[in-house]
């Protein structure tokens, strides 16, 4: 524990060290930097200790904030999620160090790196706090610092916007948070949470209404959709290594509060799951279809974020109604599946916005239909970003595939059971995770097809270069990791063990009773990606040996039989999803705005599509600019005069005292 | 003893009133300064005949600060923004006046209702208190000039910081630390925002600031 809380001060200490020297950007980034890397590294060893089976010691310090303790502990939910939550930024850190090189003395790098290390001392913080007030205080300074970091470029206008929803919806959000901790504080009258859990279970109402508080309060930071929106916007705002960050494992916090929240509510009741599911649903299919649709990188990724939130939704959704019915088979697989989905999505999501990173970083655009047969000029990018793009569309032989395999195997499991309400949610679940798994390999065929194949569609990409090594290592080491998981399935499946113990509130030896039939169903996924990827090995080897006595010509993509091939006669983005954006018209509303050629020599012809976040237009905008006529009838007691404003508060301090005292 | 506290105190209130009725702000910040003295004697008074060292210190401390630092600050400000006095007040002088003495009152009633820390404190005590925040709050509100308002902010914290000593007595060294280094920081703050808004509108009227809010009207 106490080491743990070390890596915590390190990574405060080398942040505040880089904002002093922000004067020196080498020097700043280099205390940053090492300071993420080496907290990181330190952190991470408390929590393996803890996953293989070391208990540690709570640690409580007395703390003069009312109700309030310095009450931390690192079971192991909070290691599990640890792990990711330090890693991640480390590699981050060490690609943000060349990322962000090009922009030296114009801005304070030095700034940047202390709210980066603060942000992810406040993960780890988050994750271990166990009293409301540092819970709180923890989840607050988080989404201030990661605020700090997605206006990095505050000069653009769109940043700033970007920048303002972000903390809107932060905010919004913890103020839910607030209410369910107050909520759940008020019969114990302590905010520790060891004494949170024992005073709700009650009222089943009660618990009712807080788990839909945790929801919305959690389910804003993770992007459960309708809370979704900061998440297209940001994203694509922040720099890559941040986005990384964010969407690989800072939006993780709020899956990890809302399991924690869980822990505390006692027996949870059966629709409690399906709300899970119906949520996990919305968010996956709107997720990757909104996804499709879009022509950003960094945009498609986010909502790719919202999509795989979706996944772990319905993960958790499963285990979920599996402890209401009490099944254990559909309770083991379905958190299993999802908290699996937490680790993996954090590996491949982060190498994939670091593989955009690369791609902006040196082309300079993030617009797809810009680009185009980067796999030539940017080999180590490309075959990376094609190794996450394997792994997110949830295909073997990657780690994306195993932990939509296990919610899988969960949905089947619920479909054979004897109840109808088991058997209707793993229709659900599969249906579901059939479609957005196809729709993502659609979006990422895409995705990787039109950047990475085919030849330059302008000029950016066309004296494209290989990133420095500081960036190529990072999403190697996520790349093998995204490889490794799905290598060492079964044996990450019994390490998840005292996490599973916790979640689901089984005893160990009830839990190894249905582990054990599942690692053996593992083996044989192991098997097959093994047996894949040593047939892809030999292919590639025959290839390389059958070529190796003859000469190999290079020629242009496209190049089948046409006069003169022009990189305009490719595929571009829109042209390639629109059977499905057609299909799918009415959930999305794709604005269409075209000007068709006319006349028989036409001179012009051209077609924009456009496709606008549906809530963030019709339901937050409205709902807002309701709010903002309402105020703006009080907008005659803000005149300027400060007199008056001293006024205000010295009525309302005196008519206050009167009556209180009178 | 009693008798010099109650003279004390009597002083104070009479310090309140003529803020309130003043118009000239060299005059003006000589009284508050009279009032910061006043201050430390009080504190003397009310803790001798043993008092501490550390009572001393922090008396000491007052009178300099309250008497000698701060009218200072303010009578440089006052030069170099050339205002000499307050004009047109939103509240007329005689009205202030009015207004103040009929505070006193209310002060009184107000300290009867609340429960005293400490009984055995002259029972003037904490309407003086009271009294000179709510002077404070009316010198806030009522006048333009941004010195005057720095002027209404001391006095609130002189009350304020009476406040401090009837109700927790010896441990109110922290509430003073508190206060005083609010005090500094305000009187730093604003000798700083009197210069520049002298300088970037010519006048240091607070009240046509209000040209500076965000939502035009």
């Amino acid at each position: 524990m106490i080491g743990l809380l070390l890596a915590i001060g390190l990574l405060i200490i080398s942040g505040i060290g880089a904002m002093i020297a922000s004067a020196r950007p080498r020097i700043a980034t280099m205390i940053g930097v090492g300071g993420t890397m080496l907290g990181g590294l330190l952190g991470i060893i408390p929590a393996i200790q803890v996953l293989s089976g070391h208990a540690i010691a709570p640690i409580r310090l007395p703390w003069s904030v009312p109700y309030g303790g310095f009450y931390v502990h690192l079971d192991g939910l909070s290691a599990f999620f640890l792990i990711p939550m330090l890693g991640v930024p480390a590699l981050a850190a060490l690609y943000g160090s060349r990322y962000l090189s090009v922009s030296d003395g114009r801005r304070r790098l030095g700034t940047h790196w202390f709210y980066f290390n603060l942000l992810t001392a406040c993960m780890a913080l988050v994750l271990i706090a166990r009293n409301g007030v540092l819970f709180l205080m923890a989840w607050e300074v988080m989404s201030l610092a990661s605020f700090f970091l997605v206006t990095f470029d505050d000069e653009k206008e769109h940043v700033r916007q970007a920048g303002w929803t972000y903390l809107v919806a932060m905010h919004l959000g913890t103020a839910f948070l607030f209410v369910l901790f107050i909520l759940l504080g008020k019969q114990s009258n302590s905010l520790d949470f060891d004494h949170l859990g024992s005073a709700v279970g009650m009222i089943p109402a009660n618990a009712g209404l807080l788990f839909v508080l945790a929801i919305v309060g959690f389910g804003t930071k993770a992007g459960f959709l309708p809370m979704h929106v900061w998440l297209p916007e940001a994203h694509p705002a922040a720099p890559s290594h941040v986005s990384a960050v964010m969407s690989g494992v800072m939006i993780k916090t709020g899956i990890y509060g809302l399991l924690r929240t869980l822990t505390l509510l006692g027996p949870p009741a059966a629709w409690w799951g399906w709300l899970l599911i119906g949520i996990g649903l919305c968010s996956g299919v709107l997720g990757v279809l909104f996804a499709l649709a879009q022509h950003d990188l960094k945009r498609l990724l986010a909502y790719h974020s919202v999509e795989n939130i979706g996944i772990i939704a319905l993960g958790l959704g499963v285990g979920v109604l599996g402890m209401s019915l009490p099944s254990t088979p559909l309770m083991v697989l379905g958190f299993a599946g999802g908290l699996l989905h937490v680790v993996n999505h954090a590996l491949f999501k982060s190498l994939l916005f670091l593989g955009a990173g690369s791609v902006m970083h040196a082309t300079g655009t993030g617009e797809i239909d810009h680009l185009g047969g980067l796999m030539k000029r940017m080999p180590w990018t490309a075959v990376t970003f094609l190794i996450g793009a394997i792994a997110i569309s949830g295909l073997p032989p990657f780690n994306g595939f195993v932990s939509e395999f296990l919610i899988y195997v969960g949905g089947f499991e619920g479909v054979s059971a004897s109840h109808i309400s088991p058997m209707i949610a793993g229709l659900i679940v599969l249906g579901g995770l059939a479609l957005i798994g196809g729709l993502a390999a659609a979006c990422f065929t895409k995705a990787f097809g039109i950047i990475f194949l085919g030849e330059p569609r302008s000029a950016h990409p066309a004296q494209a270069h290989e990133s420095p090594w500081a960036m190529r290592l990072p999403m190697l080491a996520l790349a093998s990791g995204c490889v490794l998981i799905s290598l060492f399935a079964p044996l990450v499946f019994t390490w998840m063990e005292p996490v599973l113990v916790i979640t689901t509130g089984l005893r160990p030896d009830q839990l190894n009773e249905t582990l054990v039939g599942k690692v053996e169903l593992l083996n044989y996924v192991v098997i097959l990606g093994v047996v894949f990827m040593a047939v892809a090995l030999i292919l590639l080897l025959l290839r390389h040996r059958l070529l190796s006595r003859r000469q190999v010509t290079h020629t242009v993509t496209w190049d089948c039989g046409y006069a003169r091939p022009s990189p305009r006669m490719q595929y571009t983005a829109s042209s390639f999803v629109q059977p499905l954006t057609d299909l799918f018209a009415a959930l999305i509303r794709t604005r269409h705005s075209l000007d068709t050629p006319s006349g028989l020599f036409p001179r012009h012809a051209s077609l924009t599509t456009n496709t606008p976040d549906i809530w963030r237009e019709h339901f937050y905008q409205t709902a807002f600019k309701a709010i903002v006529w309402f105020l703006a009838r009080f907008r005659w007691l803000q005149h300027g005069h400060v007199q008056l404003y001293v006024l205000y508060i010295a009525i309302t301090l005196l008519v206050l005292l009167v009556f209180k005292v009178g | 003893m009693n008798l010099w506290i109650e003279l004390l105190l009597v002083s104070l209130a009479l310090t309140n009133l003529a803020l309130t009725s003043l118009c000239r702000l060299e005059t003006c910040i000589r009284v508050a300064a009279a009032q910061g003295i006043l201050l430390g004697l009080v504190t003397v008074a009310l803790h001798s005949p043993a008092i501490s060292l550390h009572m001393l210190v922090l008396v000491l401390g007052i009178i300099v600060l309250k008497g000698l630092v701060f009218p200072w600050l303010l009578f440089r400000a006052m030069r170099q923004a050339r205002v000499r006095r307050e004009v047109e007040p939103f509240v007329s002088f005689t009205w202030s006046l009015l207004i103040g003495t009929l505070a006193l009152p209310t002060a009184m009633w107000l300290s009867s209702r609340l429960p005293a820390a400490h009984p055995s404190h002259t029972p003037l005590l904490i309407p003086v208190a009271l009294h000179a925040i709510l002077a404070g709050l009316l010198l806030i509100v009522s006048r333009r000039k941004a010195i005057t308002q720095v002027l209404g902010y001391l006095v609130m914290e002189n009350g304020i910081y009476l406040f401090g000593i009837a109700l927790v007595g010896e441990e109110s060294v922290l509430v003073d630390l508190a206060t005083l280094l609010d005090v500094f920081v305000g009187v730093f703050v604003m000798g700083i925002a009197i210069f520049h808004i002298n300088r970037t509108f010519d006048h240091i009227d607070t009240d046509r600031l209000s040209a500076l809010k965000d939502w035009p009207s």
